[in-house]
């Protein structure tokens, strides 16, 4: 039956709307699609007039592009599962489980050290292999045995930390490898080495996402997963694709973090990274119900997200409130996008 | 009683004092007029079938009965009192009360506590599990039901769950229960449990709306009929006095005996006259899925259009989607292309040649967010990609092309589908395929809810491609489409082909009596005896609806 939502008295089949409502229509549209980009520039005048002094330095902005670094890798692959129609918990705790892999190989002894580099090259891909595995598993549990995503990645979410934990023994493992930890500490150019590597990540998803096969059928598998079985999608195989981006990407950023502290604690690496990197993602614009999905914006929510943290610390509110005011933020963000849904 | 005459309604035919009166309803949503001054009448302690095709506006009129949905315009008066149900809530506490085919119970709780859900009956302000338990147990009685109600719900079947729901109404005192297709996902024996409890309740005075697809049912246990079509009622009778046969046709809107006129579609008639038989393409053998399918078997040539014909939940679907690989089989053989075709799902198809575009647009083809372009191409990705990397000039080329030849209305390739047409969503959806060059294209309704213009279009268009060699398979519940646009048809009844008859041999009186009986009944047609001494042999089961 065609279902749907009652009509109002006075709306007929012809004519199912007054005409200024496609304007208001679009006039939403628009909002939508630039009112990240707005609020995000508001924010940076803000901080250019009233803060100039202490925002305009360097230093600033590089500790901003750092702290927002590893959100915003992690958010990109979080964003890739959203469109699908998925969710991953399971990020911050395949931040920890990379985290202490890379941290157990840099301080092991079996490292063939004597070949140059060969170690330090483990301590890169060996983690994100591993936490790619876990990320297989995430897909397993949801594209083959139909766990709903938020149970499934909770599984490794619950136990992905005590995984990582159990590896070292619970203790915090601290390294000194220079070399290793440019990818937290280095800079190219007066640059953190990590928001290079932010920006290349989301320039290369941004390009998949438009331009390939795969980028289309993560948001026809999101849009609509019946109707993309039955026009050949390779659905379990795109399923599988984004848990394992998902995972590598947040391995990735787990490498980041030890690397900025030199250490590695099983505990607290990534720790609230998937609320973080969801929050990222609903503000940036992206349907949490997936079929839709802008990389762009995951790092617009991001830095926005970054930025009202940033600002208000330096208003001297206390920690306590910026979560308060932070959440309002995003609460806002996500009622625009419900609205020009609708 | 009765102060507006309804079409064809025969009051000295048996009919009981009316419980439920509902006049002149009308219901329109964005874009739909569902109801258009249906009307619905059933009498107290009446088994009283809602039937009609998909569409024709059953599921509104009955959800406005239920407080589901409000009307626009109407009346309805229930028990003697004009009514005006906010809430299925509302409706309940006056005594309607609704059974889905889905249970909406508490699996892990006592059927006791089941029945008596928000409703327990306490002492001293603690549960009164004795009274609860003997209340249902009584209940149940009424049903003629034994069954240990400390048990919890889980441990029944679907069937019995059914009848602690219809306990449950009983216990509201309802006076109306509506069962909404109550028997899809029953076997025989449990169909057979439920009319005992249907007969249970019309004794104990409670009036009975079902709805159902299938006939059979209805004969067994149903006293009167209503029967809707595009939004109207368009008949009510007494069971005794409407063949089968007569109810088919009144439901699909034809006329028995009626000489049908020609040219009533896009398909063009010279071209079946001048029909081409090229190689075998599809041969499909004894395909079984319980509990829809139970044998069907058709084949297909080269160039060939067959027409599937057949009542809702006669197995149509289950066909084209078995064929499709969409579902597993439980058994049978498909042949595709002179070779034996075991299709791992829809991509396999897909390579081997085969389209399939499905009967509901909106679940099962389009992508609502994506463009024109991106739907359009979709299945052809594979085949316009380098190393995964969407060649969009080659895109863009296909895309336009066949937006001008099919005639997709669009503001751009860029607009989202979803705010397209019915129709050039169907063109779309079509265009799909065709980029591809199919050998066979599966047609599941291809022109429901489609305005006439693009009805004609797409019609020209599936004989044009068959003209060029291309197999389709037309599942359509239309008879004119059927009539005209295939070479052959088969008929489906009960999940297996009754008959594959030529174009020529085809009628409208022909095609109504399979459908109805499943045999060509042609005593059928003129034998006023009652109708339940053909029917008595039990339905041998169960079908999905329409999906």
């Amino acid at each position: 039956m065609a279902g749907g939502e009652p009509v109002r008295p006075g709306r007929t089949a012809t004519n199912p709307a007054p005409r200024f409502a496609w304007t208001r229509h679009r006039a939403l549209d628009l909002m939508q699609t630039y009112a990240g980009a707005i609020a995000l520039v508001l924010l940076i005048l803000y901080n250019v007039i009233f803060n100039a002094s202490a925002f305009l330095t360097v230093n600033a902005i590089r500790v901003n592009l750092t702290q927002v670094a590893e959100i915003v890798i992690v958010a990109v692959g979080m964003t890739l599962v959203i469109a699908t129609g998925g969710i991953d918990l399971s990020v911050g705790s395949m931040m920890a489980i990379a985290g202490v892999v890379a941290a157990t190989i840099l301080l092991s002894d079996v490292a063939p050290w004597n070949v140059p580099y060969l170690g330090g090259a483990l301590a890169y891909v060996v983690p994100i292999l591993v936490v790619a595995v876990f990320g297989a598993a995430n897909a397993f549990l949801i594209a083959n045995m139909r766990i709903q995503p938020i149970i499934a990645t909770l599984i490794l979410f619950i136990s992905g930390r005590g995984i990582a934990q159990v590896i070292v023994g619970g203790r915090l493992q601290s390294f000194r490898e220079p070399e290793w930890q440019v990818i937290g500490q280095g800079r190219v150019l007066g640059i953190p080495v990590q928001a290079i590597i932010m920006i290349v990540i989301v320039a290369v998803a941004a390009w998949v996402l438009a331009r390939t096969a795969f980028g289309r059928y993560v948001l026809a598998v999101g849009g609509n997963e019946e109707a993309s079985r039955l026009a050949g999608v390779p659905v379990t195989r795109v399923k599988y694709a984004v848990y394992i981006i998902s995972a590598m990407l947040a391995g990735l950023a787990g490498l980041i973090s030890i690397a900025i502290n030199s250490a590695a604690d099983p505990a607290n690496i990534g720790r609230n990274m998937e609320l973080s990197a969801i929050a990222a993602v609903a503000v940036g614009g992206t349907s949490l119900l997936g079929g839709r999905a802008t990389i762009v914006g995951t790092l617009i929510g991001s830095l926005i997200i970054q930025l009202t943290t940033y600002t208000l610390l330096t208003e001297g509110l206390t920690d306590a409130w910026v979560r308060v005011v932070t959440a309002a933020a995003i609460l806002a963000a996500v009622l625009i996008q419900r609205r020009s849904t609708r | 009683m009765a102060t507006r005459a309804l079409p064809e309604t025969n009051a000295a035919d048996g009919a009981r004092p009316l419980l439920l009166a509902m006049d002149g309803i009308t219901k329109t949503f964005p874009g739909v007029v569902a109801l258009s001054g249906a009307s619905l009448r059933v009498g107290r302690g009446e088994v009283h079938a809602l039937v009609g095709q998909n569409g024709a506006g059953k599921s509104t009129l009955v959800r406005i009965l239920t407080g589901a949905h409000r009307r626009d315009s109407g009346e309805v008066v229930f028990a003697g009192q004009p009514v005006d149900f906010r809430s299925p809530q509302a409706a309940q506490r006056a005594g309607v009360s609704t059974i889905y085919q889905e249970i909406n119970l508490v699996p892990y709780r006592s059927i006791a506590e089941n029945i008596f859900l928000g409703r327990e009956p306490r002492r001293f302000g603690l549960l009164d599990w004795r009274a609860m338990n003997r209340n249902a147990r009584d209940l149940l009685r009424r049903l003629d039901i034994s069954l240990d109600v400390t048990r919890p719900l889980y441990e029944l079947n679907v069937a019995l769950q059914q009848m602690v729901a219809l306990a449950r109404a009983l216990s509201f005192e309802s006076k109306l229960v509506v069962l909404d297709e109550p028997t899809s996902s029953l076997d025989e024996r449990e169909v057979q449990t439920l009319f005992a409890v249907i007969r249970g309740l019309k004794q104990n005075g409670v009036s009975v709306l079902f709805i159902t697809h299938r006939l059979d049912e209805l004969y067994a246990v149903c006293d009167r009929v209503t029967i809707m079509r595009d939004g109207q009622t368009v008949a009510e009778r007494a069971i005794p006095t409407i063949q089968k046969l007569e109810l088919v046709a009144t439901m699909l809107g034809k006329e028995l005996g009626e000489v049908r006129q020609e040219g009533q579609t896009g398909f063009d008639q010279a071209r079946r006259t001048a029909r081409r038989t090229g190689p075998p393409m599809l041969e499909a053998r004894n395909l079984r899925r319980e509990p829809a399918l139970r044998g069907a078997s058709l084949s297909l040539r080269a160039g060939e259009t067959i027409g599937l014909a057949g009542l809702l939940g006669s197995g149509r679907t289950e066909v084209a989607r078995a064929i499709f690989a969409a579902d597993r089989l439980d058994g049978g053989e498909v042949e595709f292309g002179g070779g034996p075709a075991r299709f791992h799902g829809p991509a396999h198809a897909i390579r081997a040649g085969i389209g399939l575009c499905g009967e509901d647009r909106k679940a099962e083809g389009i992508i609502p967010y994506l463009s024109v372009r991106e739907n359009l191409t979709l299945a052809a990705l594979p085949t316009l990609t380098t190393a995964g990397i969407v060649d969009r000039k080659r895109q863009r080329a296909i895309v336009d092309r066949f937006i001008t030849r099919l005639g997709i209305k669009a503001s751009s390739p860029e607009q989202p589908v979803r705010e397209l047409s019915g129709g050039n969503q169907q063109k779309v959806l079509l265009a799909r395929w065709l980029c591809l060059h199919p050998k066979l294209l599966i047609l599941d309704e291809p022109t429901r809810g489609i305005d006439v213009g693009a009805k004609a279009e797409i019609q020209a268009l599936i004989d044009e491609l068959a003209g060029q060699g291309l197999s389709v398979l037309m599942i359509s519940s239309e008879l004119e489409e059927i009539l005209e646009g295939a070479d052959r048809v088969a008929v489906m009844r009960d999940g297996e082909t009754v008959a594959i008859l030529d174009h020529a041999e085809v009628s409208q009186d022909r095609l109504l009596s399979l459908m109805a009986h499943g045999h060509e009944d042609d005593a059928a047609l003129a034998n006023s005896g009652p109708p339940i001494a053909n029917d008595v042999a039990p339905d041998r089961g169960d079908q999905r609806g329409g999906r």
